[in-house]
């Protein structure tokens, strides 16, 4: 009985801090967002909220826009679907909350002669779950867009479907060469062969397998398309401000706020993934499960705590450092046109991340010891 | 387009490296200035504005003033040059036998709408007694209604032109329609 109500705990603490890291990941990004972008551009940016004069450089902002979006009116158009128009910004953000569940923050945790892996849920094709939520994400941008009965919508939601059905197809195939490279869907598998040395007979164990190093090109592409499915700058003509407004125009307060917490949280998913499958998820150079090991021969033994603990912090650094690029790219890069975005997306990802899984294929299979 | 250009990914990475130098070069800054305590480095070039003001130009053309005699009556002879030429049709006068013999003519009632004045100047211009001038320094003046948008002689009298940098030195009037509530 009490065994099982520990593993109940268990699952609740995993699934828990998965929950609480992404949510509060995604309210900060908003803070980051303001903030970052005024750093980057020579100014301040919001420091105005405060709480008994307290304004702690703004971080009150983002639960200052929490209330406005919760008291402001719930507009539903007379003409809308009804139905649909309530329900699709819950399928957009629940899609993208549960996204991050199958990517590991951690190596097993053994505690009490249990073995936890630290991941919210694990699956054996962890990859394509995530790849599936995420495009299931777009389901709500274009029910959004349908349900509005407004023109400028239905544009903003076609245009976020286009955009996602061709970012996805470069998402999924150049994930598949970080797959063929680890031989597993697993993402606990993969993140834990990154932990190797790369071409250990040249280097020696100087530099670490990580994905970034085995498939820069997939890096590359994966990136680019994964910036694209959070439909932010520069690829945000499903939202397109200046011209259509997008396929949230007629919602106002909290749907709204889901909308734009979709978008954030996708940030994270991204990151996350990016930070998983590339860059060595909770991988820390050198770090062995007994201590850590430097290749000019100096070993440092920790013990098992103290190795996951740096594990799961070296991961939450990764998601930040990614999630702070992404930001950077977001505020540097200027719209693409759609027609650009969906040259770019069919013509220049799509054969770019086909010629890449064929190229690592060959690789492999002449690397391959007979 | 050159080869390079067209390739994208070069010109996004020199893009990104311009902000993002900006980026730690002004995060540096702040980091100086808030833990450090240092008076000189600034990360920004904000000016906080209601607490922190950018130096006014002395040229600038600010709320009008009536400027006042040494008893405190106003200079203004009530000629009506400045009424005459105001573009927007904005002050209203009316005059009235000034008790001194050796001046003409005094203001009874000296009425500025703000809410049409165009500031173009034209009256400190036009006026041969230097009995209208608009430097104050003060610019946030607003009203819920037009009817408070109305400054009088009186609330024009006893206003003081502006210290060094443009700083107001009076309040802002408040129109006899709107009562100050804090």
């Amino acid at each position: 009985m009490s065994a099982t109500l520990t593993d109940l705990g268990i699952a609740l603490g995993r699934v828990g801090f998965v929950m609480l890291f992404v949510l509060n990941m995604g309210g900060l990004l908003t803070w980051v967002e303001r903030k970052q972008s005024a750093v980057m551009q020579d100014r301040i940016g919001a420091n105005r909220a405060s709480i008994f004069g307290l304004r702690l450089f703004g971080l009150f902002h983002p639960l200052a826009d929490a209330l406005k979006m919760l008291t402001k009116e719930d507009f539903v158009p007379a003409r809308a679907d009804r139905a649909l128009f309530n329900l699709a910004p819950l399928v957009s953000v629940v899609f993208a909350l549960v996204a991050f569940a199958a990517i590991p923050f951690g190596d097993v945790l053994r505690i009490g002669g249990r073995e936890i892996p630290l991941q919210a849920v694990t699956l054996n094709a962890g990859i394509l779950y995530v790849f599936a939520m995420l495009s299931l994400g777009v389901y709500g941008v274009m029910m959004a867009g349908w349900a509005s009965a407004n023109n400028y919508a239905l544009l903003g939601g076609q245009r976020a479907a286009a955009l996602m059905i061709s970012a996805e197809v470069a998402i999924g195939a150049s994930i598949m060469g970080v797959a063929m490279v680890y031989g597993s869907l697993d993402m606990m598998e993969i993140v834990r062969g990154q932990g190797g040395p790369l071409l250990q007979q040249y280097f020696g164990d100087w530099i670490p397998k990580w994905g970034v190093l085995t498939q820069p090109l997939a890096f590359i592409l994966f990136l680019t398309a994964g910036i694209a499915s959070t439909k932010r700058i520069p690829f945000d003509f499903p939202e397109g401000e200046s011209e259509i407004i997008g396929y949230f125009v007629e919602y106002s307060g909290m749907k709204f706020g889901m909308f734009m917490m979709a978008d954030f949280v996708e940030t994270v998913v991204i990151a996350g993934m990016t930070t998983a499958l590339f860059l060595g998820g909770w991988q820390v150079p050198y770090l062995m499960a007994d201590g850590l090991h430097f290749p000019w021969g100096v070993a440092v033994p920790l013990g098992h705590v103290t190795v996951v603990v740096l594990q799961v912090l070296a991961f939450c650094l990764k998601v930040a450092v990614m999630c702070w690029f992404l930001m950077l790219i977001r505020w540097t890069l200027p719209r693409f046109r759609y027609d650009q975005a969906m040259r770019l997306g069919w013509l220049g990802l799509f054969p770019l991340s086909i010629l890449n899984v064929a190229i690592t294929g060959l690789v492999l299979l002449a690397g391959r010891t007979p | 387009m050159k080869l390079r250009q067209r390739f994208y990914l070069v010109e996004v990475l020199v893009g990104l490296g311009v902000t993002a130098a900006h980026f730690f070069a002004n995060l540096g800054r702040h980091t100086a200035r808030h833990v450090f305590r240092s008076k000189t480095a600034r990360g920004a070039v904000t000016f906080q504005y209601p607490e922190e003001r950018r130096p006014y130009s002395p040229r600038l053309r600010s709320l009008h003033r009536l400027v006042r005699r040494e008893d405190g009556s106003p200079r203004c002879v009530a000629c009506m040059m400045c009424e005459t030429v105001c573009p927007a049709h904005c002050i209203y006068i009316v005059a009235a036998e000034h008790p001194n013999p050796e001046i003409e003519k005094v203001p009874e009632r000296f009425d500025i709408d703000l809410g049409k004045c165009v500031f173009c100047g034209y009256c400190v211009e036009a006026c041969p007694e230097d009995a209208i001038r608009m430097d104050t320094g003060i610019l946030e003046f607003s009203s819920y209604s037009r009817q408070g948008m109305i400054y009088t002689k009186e609330m024009l009298l006893a206003l003081e032109p502006a210290g060094p940098a443009g700083t107001p030195r009076s309040l802002i009037p408040i129109p006899a329609d709107r009562t100050l509530e804090r």
